[in-house]
């Protein structure tokens, strides 16, 4: 065991998570760095969603412990997650569909309304400039993403691509510290995955946004990431520099083939 | 001229009556998703209850404030019993489990309270009001007032705080609201608390109209047309359904009656609400669900 150091921004310590006696993850360890984009590659059922999933809390894993921003939890919970500045888009896209583009990027400003509702009811108080200011700061990360043309379309309109963004945005309104990003890149075309490839790039650097994200394209993550963890069958095989995961013997057996 | 005024006034006041039962219900679809089968029988409860304790000799706004606690109690158990374990779940599994709730709330109040019949006199006088020569229901005006209240605070709640926009997106995808950091539990509870308030307005209202007894759960049949024209996710549109449905069963009442057979005020609005299942399903002020397959 190292001592966690201050860059260490999500340190899992031996994370452990089966369902009725299936083992999804087997004591998984890994630091991520604060600013790093980490990958998460290995094959299908290898247990990635499902360790993101540990990770904003909604699965609770039976064993180990996960030190987010400084503390050490045994379990996180969605909404502390959250609160503490976890964000994610999930593999099958979980957009409020009967909503508009920018009322999806609202919500994920609603934790961070101060007023009360007896002020949001009455438009009083702080509520107005608190609303102004929600609103500016969600048509700027629809702008960044350029996604405005669309904004007062209902997301379950759009296009798959499109709607992979407006989960982006919705998922960046909150203003992450760190954003976990399930497969953000399936089903795309090579032209829209580098798109998607350099808006995760400009996020980590505009904002100094640490991501965690799983992706199948090799290219694309050994391209993106700073650092890349290797899982199969819920264990761990790689953990490294790009280089170091494409030299790892383990790896190459397992997943990246001869 | 005037007769018809009065008639349709009459059945646009009697039509806010039914909307009070149907907001019941949209708040519930609102969040949920799913067609809440008990709020009938949390009406009957709610009424039941405020009749009993002032029977037993409590005060008026004590009554009111007990019942308003028992409500929002029974939101809180029907949270942590009924629906936590049912996060995820489909919306019709939720919608059996209302329909078991409904047996077991109206059970639960007639074990508690006995299942006489019982008077309920709100203070109001039942005596006819003449305002440019028609006579209009005292007791329908006031019960009027009290809609247009709570329809008003009710859609400022809704529409302009946080806790409305959590409340859209919980009912669109629990998963997702969680993600943003929304405490399902949370918005459950509130949302089957003010559900429960508004059970016991229209209880109070419709309680002290008919009498609070057993059948008082079956004012969730009125409903249904209303809902059905109005749209089961708009607030407004349970007012408007309600007066068109009101209005509607008046008129033909007193027009339509002598030609075909008086007493068709009762079948009327299934009629009106059949018509527009075939024109607009999804109500006058419904969202049209977008689904991509």
């Amino acid at each position: 065991m190292r001592a966690p150091t201050d860059s260490v921004l999500l340190r899992l310590d031996d994370i452990s998570l089966s369902f009725k006696g299936i083992k999804a993850i087997t004591s998984i360890s890994f630091d991520v760095k604060a600013g790093d984009i980490c990958g998460l590659i290995g094959p299908n059922g290898a247990g990635k969603s499902s360790l993101l999933n540990v990770i904003n809390g909604v699965y609770h894993p039976q064993s180990g412990s996960i030190r987010y921003a400084g503390r050490t939890r045994r379990r996180m919970r969605a909404h502390q997650a959250a609160e503490g500045g976890i964000a994610r888009t999930f593999q099958n896209i979980a957009l409020f569909k009967g909503m508009s583009v920018l009322d999806n990027v609202l919500t994920g400003r609603n934790l961070k309304r101060r007023s009360s509702w007896v002020e949001q009811m009455l438009r009083v108080g702080r509520a107005p400039r608190e609303d102004d200011a929600h609103r500016l700061h969600a048509e700027q990360i629809i702008a960044f993403l350029q996604i405005h043309p669309w904004r007062h379309v209902l997301v379950g309109t759009l296009p798959y691509g499109l709607q992979k963004r407006v989960e982006l945005a919705r998922a960046l309104a909150s203003e992450p510290t760190l954003l976990l990003l399930d497969e953000p890149m399936a089903g795309m075309n090579a032209q829209e995955k580098a798109q998607m490839s350099q808006f995760i790039r400009d996020i980590n650097h505009a904002f100094g946004t640490t991501v965690v994200l799983i992706e199948h394209d090799i290219g694309v993550v050994m391209g993106l990431c700073d650092h890349v963890v290797v899982l199969d069958y819920g264990r761990k095989i790689g953990d490294g520099t790009p280089a170091q995961v494409r030299a790892n013997p383990a790896v190459i057996a397992a997943y990246l083939g001869t | 001229m005037q007769f018809f005024f009065e008639v349709l006034i009459g059945g646009l006041l009697a039509g806010v009556m039914y909307a009070l039962v149907a907001i019941g219900f949209v708040l519930i679809y609102k969040a949920s998703g799913v067609f809440n089968f008990a709020q009938g029988a949390m009406v009957l409860f709610a009424a039941l209850t405020f009749v009993s304790l002032l029977e037993r000799g409590f005060p008026f706004a004590w009554a009111f404030f007990a019942t308003l606690a028992s409500m929002v109690a029974l939101a809180l158990l029907i949270e942590k019993v009924v629906l936590r374990p049912l996060v995820n779940r489909p919306p019709i599994i939720l919608f059996m489990a209302t329909l078991g709730l409904s047996y077991l709330i109206e059970g639960l109040a007639q074990f508690l309270w006995g299942a006489q019949v019982h008077g309920l006199d709100l203070g109001i006088a039942d005596e006819p009001l003449e305002i440019r020569g028609m006579l209009l229901s005292q007791f329908d005006l006031f019960a009027a007032a009290t809609a247009a209240g709570l329809v008003l605070a009710l859609s400022l709640l809704f529409n302009k705080t946080r806790i409305g926009l959590s409340l859209r997106a919980v009912a669109d995808d629990p998963l997702a609201s969680m993600a943003v950091g929304i405490r399902l539990p949370r918005i459950w509870a509130l949302v089957w608390a003010v559900a429960g308030f508004v059970g016991l307005v229209a209880g109070l209202l419709w309680g002290a109209r008919l009498g609070v007894q057993f059948s008082l759960s079956l004012v969730v049949l009125k409903a249904l047309p209303v809902l059905i024209i109005g749209g089961f996710s708009s607030i407004g549109g349970a007012i408007v359904g309600g007066l068109i449905i009101g209005a509607a069963e008046k008129i033909a009442e007193i027009y339509l009656g002598p030609i075909i057979g008086s007493g068709i005020e009762n079948w009327v609005p299934y009629v009106l609400a059949l018509v527009f299942l075939l024109v607009r399903p999804a109500g006058l002020f419904g969202e049209r669900a977008i689904e991509r397959v």
